[in-house]
């Protein structure tokens, strides 16, 4: 069927008459491919620039400390003095994981609640007049170098109390957590659409019980992935316990001593064992480094399971 | 009541409205605590930081304190220069050189890899922020920087011997650790941050930016330098001084292997210091209250500095920020 | 490929059977030469059919309008007229599409040059926000190359006066492209394209998000255009379809229902799904 035969034919297809400024030329085209390609190449580069060293600390850190995370000792016996490790009597980090674990879980203990209720008042109550002002100084704080929050916890606690202490250390360390996990709840509550809040609000429930039982637990994921980001920084911070809960070889005589006495914690430890002069105390570094990777790791895994679990819930 | 519901009287709703109002009142008064202690806390901290550093600002003043190129515990004197200057010149160069990589991996996850590989290179690069400062330390002690002394340092300053002298001065005795190692292991550490807001700034340039690029007969690379670099600018730039900011407050890894000279001039091989690799190497030590103060002080400056940062970083995203009102 | 060789598929009806309603636009259609053709367009979208085989001829100087309910195929159709679908992954597009004797999926074919001369127009204006309004115009020719100031000079105001916007802009050429309202934006977007000289225009929903106002100054830019490019327009709003365009292609479900010229389309359509859909029983 000759469908163009009624066109009169006057018009030669247009085409094909050449049009300068648009015709590419195959020389330059292969120019710009070439670029396209050479870009692709530097950003395959830069990329491995960038992981390679990664998988180069991971390494070297495993295969240094696996040893001395394989003994026995090193859970169960504390460090003593540097006789102990030289003469190789039993020696271990055991009062150091134990301390770390009072100070983690106190830290927490004290950034959650306060976190969220900051969360809560930056989403929740947009009108407030301070809101806005917490805001800014949220990030701020946020924003600081967690040495600083070290000093400050210093100034609050270790000086009117006259010595290092656990809680001091705790204190620091929510000091570094809290604005994480403000900045963390007030996200995922604002996702939580309106209509969910005025679906409550109209059956009459007052404001805090929909906060409390209609907003956070749909938010709850969410706000657990922050906590756990807020963890995986504050354990891995050393420098904000240097001047609080200090350090210590032994374990504590009794368990309040943890609180109210100084303390010793991963990230400080393997900070001292480092810049230590025995080997001995290297190898145990080492093993610390293992510890406080496996922990940021463990909890990096944890939020991506959670994560990853409310989009399953949510398909 | 008349709108007893059935739905809201199995979930045994409060029905008195004083005693609604009164719980209402009672929340917000907890929540509002909760985020007032916040806001103390941050005041406090610049409270703090200026009160216990007080002695040191009024006996040699505010600028005094500052360019002080002097810092004698011994002798009683005390200026943050030297430690100013080793922060910006470390954190500037690690940007400098972590800058460029960091947004050519995000690039290559956003644009490029497909999305298995884009995962991986994702999860890698938030794992390598996550890793500790002195996890990072101990690997600098025991790996780079024997390393870098016999393999970059010391042939670096052999050669400069021989044939070029003039270069001695500036590159300084290799000691191992020193500002090259410092910046090194800086940059490792924040390219994960700048990474990670790049990466987030270039998936919200919208699909339609891409595609008109695209429909002009683009190719891949140009329609990153078109349309979607140009459109995301504002939010890499300000996602690099937030890495700028870190890398000024980033301690233990530098104080582990800077080298802690409190004397200027620094060399790229020799020794140097950073405002908080003083305050974490000196305040176990200090028993002097006026050396003590000062390292309250520096901390103080340190403060001033992160927030200036911080604050620009904010008025960055606002300004350059394309998009919304306009589009 | 012989264009006179297309399936029968092909639409139209190419007589300008109503030509004595005195319609200017029919006129027009009877002097007109394909100008592309597509034959057994297929998209899948995984294992879905977006569309399916569709073959349809887009004649030269004539405005071809897509019609149908959303979710039918016409955007997903249109955009496989300049190989757009080839940035997105799991889509996969069979089929030809000729233009001017060459098939644009051919083995190759590079797609730069082909959406070089096949341009697009989409549902948002989307001009580049940091540029400003001149360098929006010529960017594309900045890609091959051209440097020459006077030339660019030259081709932004024929392009920008092609596109009705000249006098608009004329005096803040260098002021950022976000600077100006939706409408012009729209136009600016049209201008762009017409710079590198496209030879078709895709135009998807052009004016879907622009008040009544612009819309109008669009489509009375399309009754310009169509002198110069052949026009490929999807859209909702059938008022606009039978507006501007010389002939109106019916999709549904992915398939093509039906196309004839738009006359014959809106007053005597053959099927009695395209029938319900443009007197409104459904879509």
């Amino acid at each position: 069927m000759a469908v163009t035969a009624p066109a009169t034919g006057s018009a030669a297809p247009p085409a094909a008459a050449p049009r300068g400024l648009a015709t590419v030329t195959p020389e330059h085209l292969r120019r710009r491919y070439r670029r396209d390609r050479f870009m692709i190449g530097l950003l395959v580069l830069a990329t491995a620039a960038v992981l390679v060293p990664l998988l180069i600390i991971v390494w070297y850190v495993v295969s240094n400390g696996i040893s001395a995370v394989l003994t026995f000792d090193f859970y169960t016996q504390d460090l003593g003095s540097p006789a102990r490790a030289l003469q190789g009597r039993p020696t271990g980090l055991g009062h150091t994981i134990l301390g770390t674990i009072v100070v983690d879980a106190l830290a927490l203990l004290i950034a959650v609640p306060i976190g969220v209720g900051a969360g809560i008042m930056l989403s929740e109550y947009p009108d407030h007049p301070l809101n806005p002002v917490l805001r800014i100084l949220n990030d701020t704080l946020n924003g600081m170098p967690a040495i600083l929050k070290g000093l400050l916890a210093f100034s609050l606690i270790v000086k009117p109390m006259g010595t290092f202490s656990g809680i001091s250390g705790a204190v620091a360390l929510a000091f570094v957590m809290l604005p994480i996990i403000a900045r963390a709840t007030e996200g995922v509550l604002r996702i939580i659409p309106w209509s969910i809040r005025e679906a409550g609000l109209a059956l009459g429930l007052p404001r805090w019980r929909v906060v409390l039982n209609t907003v956070l637990p749909a938010a709850r994921v969410g706000v657990v992935t922050g906590i756990l980001i807020a963890f995986a920084r504050a354990a891995g911070e050393a420098a904000p316990l240097l001047f609080t809960s200090f350090g210590n070889n032994f374990f504590s005589s009794t368990p309040l001593r943890y609180l109210m006495g100084p303390v010793d914690t991963l990230p400080a430890r393997l900070y001292s064992l480092a810049i230590s002069p025995y080997k001995e105390w290297h190898a145990m570094g080492w093993g610390a480094a293992v510890i406080l990777l496996v922990l940021v790791i463990v909890t990096f895994v944890g939020t991506r399971i959670v994560t990853r679990a409310r989009h399953a819930t949510d398909l | 009541m008349d709108r007893a519901l059935t739905a809201s009287e199995r979930i045994r709703l409060p029905t008195r409205p004083i005693y609604r109002r009164l719980g209402d009142r009672l929340f917000q008064i907890v929540v509002v605590a909760l985020g007032l202690s916040i806001i103390a806390l941050a005041l406090l901290l610049a409270e703090v930081l200026f009160t216990d550093g007080l002695e040191p600002l009024r006996r040699f003043g505010f600028w005094g304190f500052l360019t002080g190129t002097t810092w004698d515990p011994v002798r009683g004197v005390h200026g943050t220069w030297p430690f100013l200057v080793g922060t910006l010149i470390t954190a500037i160069a690690s940007l400098a050189l972590s800058f460029f990589p960091a947004i050519g991996v995000a690039i290559f996850s956003a644009e490029y890899a497909p999305r298995w590989l884009a995962g991986i290179v994702d999860t890698i690069v938030d794992l390598l922020a996550a890793v500790p400062s002195v996890v990072v330390g101990i690997w600098g002690i025991f790996v780079l920087v024997p390393l870098m002394q016999s393999h970059v340092y010391l042939p670096v300053y052999f050669w400069a011997f021989e044939n070029a002298p003039g270069l001695l001065p500036v590159l300084g005795p290799p000691a191992g650790y020193n500002l090259v190692t410092a910046i090194i292991v800086l940059a490792l550490m924040i390219v994960p941050y700048t990474t990670a807001l790049a990466r987030d700034a270039i998936r919200l340039v919208p699909r339609s930016q891409r595609e008109a690029a695209r429909a002009l007969g683009a190719t891949r690379w140009e329609v990153m330098r078109m349309a979607v670099l140009p459109y995301a600018r504002g939010a890499i730039t300000a996602g690099a001084i937030l890495s700028l900011g870190r890398a000024i407050g980033e301690t233990m890894a530098v104080a582990m292997l800077v080298g802690n000279s409190n004397t200027l001039p620094f060399t790229f091989f020799g020794p140097a210091a950073t405002m908080p690799s003083v305050i974490v190497n000196e305040f176990r030590e200090a028993v002097e209250d006026l050396h003590l103060a000062s390292l309250m002080t520096v901390g103080f400056y340190l403060f001033l500095i992160s927030l200036t940062v911080n604050l620009i970083a904010a008025w960055l995203q606002r300004k350059l920020a394309v998009g919304g009102r306009s589009l | 490929m012989d264009p006179v060789t297309m399936p029968p598929t092909v639409p139209s009806n190419p007589k300008p059977q109503q030509a004595g309603q005195g319609e200017a636009r029919a006129t027009v259609v009877a002097h007109a030469a394909p100008r592309m053709v597509t034959e057994g367009i297929t998209v899948l979208y995984g294992k879905t059919v977006g569309v399916h085989d569709v073959s349809l001829t887009f004649r030269d100087k004539t405005v071809t309008a897509l019609i149908g309910p959303s979710g039918c195929g016409k955007t997903t159709f249109l955009r496989a007229l300049n190989r757009m679908h080839d940035l997105s992954r799991g889509v996969k597009v069979t089929g030809k599409a000729v233009l001017d004797g060459q098939d644009i999926y051919a083995n190759g074919v590079d797609p730069v040059t082909i959406r070089r001369r096949i341009g697009m127009v989409f549902q948002k204006p989307t001009p580049f926000p940091t540029m400003s309004i001149y360098d929006n115009v010529v960017a594309g020719l900045k890609l091959v190359g051209i440097r020459d100031r006077a030339l660019l000079d030259e081709v932004a105001e024929r392009s920008l006066r092609q596109a009705a916007l000249w006098e608009e802009v004329e005096d803040r050429l260098r002021a950022p492209a976000s600077g100006i309202s939706g409408g012009q934006q729209q136009r600016l977007s049209i201008a762009r394209a017409l710079a590198v000289e496209a030879e078709v225009l895709l135009m998807d929903e052009p004016t879907s998000s622009l008040d009544p106002q612009s819309t109008m100054r669009i489509e009375e830019l399309i009754q310009e255009l169509k002198n110069t490019v052949t026009i490929v327009i999807v859209t909702h709003n059938m008022q606009q379809a039978a507006r501007v365009s010389d002939y109106t292609a019916f999709f549904y479900e992915g398939d093509l229902v039906e196309v004839s010229d738009t006359n014959t389309m809106f007053t005597n359509p053959k099927q009695r799904r395209t029938n319900d859909y443009i007197t409104g029983r459904f879509g």
